[in-house]
């Protein structure tokens, strides 16, 4: 079949090719403007040919916007909001899919339509929520669960917290119930059960997991908008509007920068390609 | 694609019930006591935390959409004024009804063109295909980047003197379209570029989707002398109908959900009023109006719990089935 | 406070902190994040927080140096938390009731009195009573609340006006216009000549109040605007109409697409030369550079009304509030002290000099033309206004005049339909 039309063939290649081009396009565009001087786009306009190519935007992006300091207030939030995302979430799913038990169909309901939610729904009342939960300093330094990166994981790990049951129990529903009653013949408790049969099993659903929300969380915009109030403590995604006042009417800073705020996300996605689909095709073609 | 037969093994070691195949009840009273307070744990917390993080907030949009209040001070501050916020808000708020229109252009865009738009690459890609991995690394590549991003690189293409779009058009020195600041086409503009990051996803899930289709169907199809159309949508497409109600949901939470890429473009205004924006403004912004925020929140929420009640219905239906 | 021990030593801070959050992230997440949050928390007392909204690298350097001065001078250390402007401004109500820092950047006139009176701000009334002698009468009463009290400490101000560049106009040998005729005579002119008559931008969603205030007082008189502001006039009424429809009559003299542009690049439309004129705050100056600054120049917007000639000036006043229950009081105060001081505002207005001091103490002499022109402006005036978002209700100012505003720039002829919405917003943020 495949050597039998090779006109049709050409015709694929050519399609899907120009396709992946015309996709790639806005940020080969971004890369082309991000490697050139200011001077050379202010004086012939940024469609043109490049006088020369420098790495120089990326390194005042890096230095004069901080960027380091806000991928470090991002991953102090997306690393443990992950951890525990993945750790409460197999708990649940281990509960409704192993177990029979009167509420299960109506507890996975309940996490799979929070995750549906639109964050404008909930954000008013989480605020009001957060500014009247005082933590101890050693905590939060704002001395409320308001402005602090504790508040920031727990809605994350929350919100998200409703695909990743969802997911995860379809997974555990595949795994034989044979494997979990013998380990229990063998007197282990439902923990154990839990923690050394059941959950390495899902490693590769977990992986996929991983993948997905790390970028999800990374990308989150709106809730650390709205429940961080000092922009130093900004995760990068949200501080991008402080860059964009740094930068100002210099596009070739704003291309670097929007570029290197991209990188995390896309060498994930380049490193970890497989994982990232599996986890994306695991919750939504279940069924 | 999982969880078929699950149900069909033994059921238990403990007290396998010829009458019960789910043997509900009989398992949770075969626990421990021990092991019943670990379970209790375990289901417990993350539990107690999605309530109170979600949905105790969720339903307290509801209540305060009842309020006129500026969200400062305790609650006894809080004048409760019935349904008027939900009356002003229809009759006379000016943003309203053209954020309700937007986001339903919004909606009909994005389910028509990157599903259609989806769809065919996946079709096309569906298949043994020199680079086929190339070409699917390319097309789902934007949907990692974040839709702030995807407003801060675009906004480089769509600049009416410097941005690539008019440049190839050969606008940009006579007479150059404004794409993000007309009020009559920006929506669209903007709708392209959050399209340019759904297709890639919408491809994905049918590709897995087409994947799980018996190739024996096709071939026999073949044999019979239909078409690659005939095969398509008699044998394929008919396979597909639970990927497409997942494309469904996704693209209508998506849609509902959007807010990011116009906030950063120009906070949604001037053409790119959203429902979410709306509400944002109102409850964020320097003039917190907490009650009307969040009134407009509940009519987004109605509207979302419609897909989702819709969605559960499907999925947990399916459940029962099998 | 993370951001120095990474910056100064990158890789060691970075990667210790990498180990502890990996190393904490499991059951352990809540001590792991303890420790990185709470770096600098047993300094509160010789440490203070300013919340800052100059988020542009011009204004954001130049009140760090002023910040650093006072820190050499008083032995205190400021941590400064940066916000992007518009964005500091759309969170204030939050910002305030949450954690808000011990000393923060605000505006003079309705604005500072809401949230004065709403109790979320500091009384100032024992600090101005050691500065009061470095500020004119106006000004305290800028400062002042209902109440009686003071919130708030002037640090610069700026007036708004019509900004030319000098060697454009002799060029060509435009003359400043007297009146709205005039004006619109040379800009019809501007526009045979193949200048953009008047540059504007509007997708910041304030700069085109401006246009309507300066139409409004011009018009209507210095009193309407604050009754207008203040509630008390009808937004359908004839006055208000009036105003949009002069406006009407001038748009097709102002720069097209003025909702999809930033008022920078409205600027650098005018230090271009591709405009001839653009009515802005004199902060415009910060995107003109060396020679082109000198040859910066404005004059207050032209006489419309004889009734009310040039007697009104917009000129916004910026200063600083103290949060309602500051970590550091005393820090607070004396940090509030120093900002009133001439040498604070002149240091800051040595990296920034498109506005001028608020401080009557400060020496002019070394003011650059457009501050003794801008002093002098403010001087001659009768009426002061702050600006339409600072003089109403901030409910009212960012939803229902910034979308109103931009619909009528957009399509002038759904006037009717526009005001009626205004108006009806109006009467409901009026009447709550």
């Amino acid at each position: 079949m495949t050597l039998a039309f090779r006109p049709a063939r050409v015709a694929l290649h050519a399609f899907l090719v120009l396709t992946c081009l015309a996709t790639l396009a806005p940020l080969l565009w971004a890369l082309y403007a991000s490697l050139r001087t200011y001077d050379d786009t202010a004086r012939n306009g940024y469609f043109s040919v490049a006088e020369s190519l420098t790495l120089d935007n990326f390194t005042t992006a890096w230095t004069q916007a901080d960027l380091p300091h806000y991928y470090l207030n991002t991953l102090i939030v997306t690393v443990p909001a992950l951890v525990l995302v993945l750790l409460l979430s197999s708990m649940v799913a281990y509960g409704v899919s192993r177990f029979g038990f009167r509420f299960n169909v109506a507890l996975l309901m309940l996490f799979t339509a929070g995750n549906l939610l639109p964050q404008q729904v909930i954000v008013t009342p989480l605020w009001r929520l957060y500014l009247l939960t005082p933590l101890p300093s050693w905590l939060s330094d704002s001395g409320m669960l308001l402005d602090s990166q504790l508040g920031l994981v727990l809605i994350h790990v929350a919100f998200q917290s409703g695909f990743c049951v969802f997911v995860l129990s379809n997974y555990m529903k595949t795994i034989p119930r044979e494997l979990g009653e013998a380990a229990r013949v063998d007197g282990a408790g439902v923990f154990r059960q839990y923690w050394q049969v059941i959950l390495p099993l899902c490693r590769p659903a977990l992986a996929a997991l991983a993948t997905l929300e790390f970028t999800w969380i990374y990308n989150d915009f709106l809730w650390a908008l709205v429940l961080i109030q000092t922009g130093e403590k900004m995760p990068i995604t949200s501080a991008l509007q402080n860059l964009k006042g740094t930068f100002f009417v210099d596009n070739n800073l704003v291309a670097a920068g929007s570029l290197l705020v991209a990188l995390p996300t896309l060498v994930v996605f380049f490193v970890l390609q497989r994982q990232f689909i599996g986890g994306l095709t695991l919750g939504s073609t279940k069924g | 694609m999982t969880a078929l037969d699950s149900p069909a093994k033994p059921a238990g070691a403990s007290a396998p019930s010829p009458t019960s195949r789910r043997g509900r009840r009989r398992r949770a009273t075969a626990l421990a006591p021990r092991d019943k307070l670990v379970l209790g744990l375990m289901l417990g917390v993350p539990s107690l935390l999605h309530l109170a993080l979600v949905w105790v907030p969720a339903l307290g949009s509801v209540g305060l959409s009842f309020s006129s209040w500026d969200g400062i001070g305790g609650f006894a501050d809080i004048d409760w004024v019935g349904f008027q916020n939900y009356v002003d808000i229809f009759t006379r708020y000016p943003r309203f009804w053209p954020a309700v229109q937007h986001n339903l252009i919004w909606l009909l865009f994005l389910l028509v063109v990157p599903t259609v738009a989806g769809l065919l690459l996946a079709v096309l890609l569906d298949r043994q295909l020199r680079f086929g991995r190339i070409y699917q690394s390319a097309l789902y590549l934007p949907m990692v980047v974040s839709l702030a991003l995807v407003g801060f690189i675009w906004q480089l293409i769509y600049q009416p003197e410097q941005g690539l779009l008019n440049n190839v058009l050969g606008t940009a020195s006579t007479d150059p379209v404004n794409w993000l600041g007309d009020p009559d086409i920006n929506l669209y503009a903007v709708l392209v570029a959050a399209g340019w990051r759904h297709t890639g996803y919408v491809m994905l899930l049918y590709l897995a989707g087409l994947k799980s289709v018996d190739p024996a169907l096709k071939e026999a199809a073949a044999l019979d002398g239909a078409n690659a159309w005939q095969t398509f949508f008699r044998v394929t497409f008919p396979v597909l109908k639970p990927v497409n109600v997942v494309v469904l949901v996704v693209t209508v939470i998506e849609g509902l959900r959007a807010f990011d890429i116009v906030y950063v473009i120009n906070k949604g205004r001037n053409g790119l009023e959203l429902l979410s924006v709306l509400v944002t403004d109102n409850i964020i912004g320097e003039s917190s109006r907490i009650g009307w925020g969040s009134a407009l929140a509940v009519v987004l929420l109605l509207i979302s719990l419609g897909f989702i009640i819709t969605y559960l219905f499907q999925v947990f239906r399916e459940e029962e089935r099998t | 406070m993370t951001r120095f021990s990474a910056g100064t030593h990158p890789l060691l801070g970075r990667r210790a902190l990498l180990k502890a959050i990996v190393a904490g992230a499991g059951v352990a997440a809540v001590p792991g994040l303890a420790a990185c949050g709470s770096d600098g928390g047993g300094a509160a007392t010789d440490a203070v927080s300013f919340g800052n909204n100059q988020s542009d690298q011009v204004p954001k350097d130049a009140i760090t140096a002023v910040l650093k001065a006072f820190e050499g001078e008083s032995g205190l250390k400021v941590a400064i938390n940066t916000k992007q402007h518009e964005q500091y401004q759309e969170q204030i109500n939050n910002y305030l009731q949450g954690k808000p820092d011990d000393v923060l950047s605000w505006f003079a006139g309705y604005r500072m009195r809401f949230f004065a009176e709403k109790g979320l701000t500091g009384d100032l009334s024992e600090v101005w009573s050691k500065v009061s002698g470095g500020y004119e009468p106006a000004l305290k009463e800028a400062s002042t609340a209902s109440d009686g009290k003071q919130y708030l400490i002037p640090f610069v101000q700026y007036p708004w006006g019509v900004f030319y560049r000098k060697s454009v106009w002799q060029q060509r040998g435009y003359e400043q216009p007297k009146t709205l005729d005039e004006l619109v005579a040379l800009a019809t002119k501007m526009r045979a000549d193949g200048l953009v008559p008047i540059a504007f931008a509007q997708k910041q969603g304030w700069p085109g109040m401006g246009t309507f205030d300066q139409l409004n007082f011009r018009l209507n008189g210095y009193q309407f605007h604050v009754d207008l502001m203040a509630g008390k006039e009808d937004w359908q009424g004839p006055k208000v109409r009036e105003v949009f429809d002069t406006w009407k009559r001038l748009l097709p003299l102002h720069q097209e697409n003025a909702l999809g542009r930033d008022w920078q690049e409205a600027a650098q439309a005018l230090q271009q030369g591709k405009a001839g004129m653009y009515l802005l705050g004199s902060f415009v100056a910060q995107q003109f550079k060396g020679p082109d600054l000198d040859d910066l120049d404005f004059f207050p917007y032209p006489e419309i009304n004889p009734e009310h000639g040039q007697d009104t000036v917009e000129a916004p006043i910026d200063g600083f509030m103290m949060s309602r229950k500051p970590a550091n009081p005393e820090g607070a105060r004396k940090l509030l002290e120093y900002l009133s001081t001439p040498a604070a505002q002149l240091a800051y207005l040595k990296a920034d000099p498109s506005q001028i001091p608020t401080s009557n103490k400060a020496d002019t002499s070394g003011y650059t033309p457009l501050q003794k022109k801008s002093a002098q402006v403010i001087k001659d005036a009768a009426h002061i206004t702050q600006f339409l978002d600072r003089d109403t209700d901030p409910r009212f100012a960012s939803d229902a005049a910034t979308n109103g505003l931009n619909a009528f720039i957009q399509n002038p002829d759904d006037l009717d339909s526009i005001l009626k919405g205004m108006a009806d917003q109006a009467k409901t943020i009026f009447s709550e």
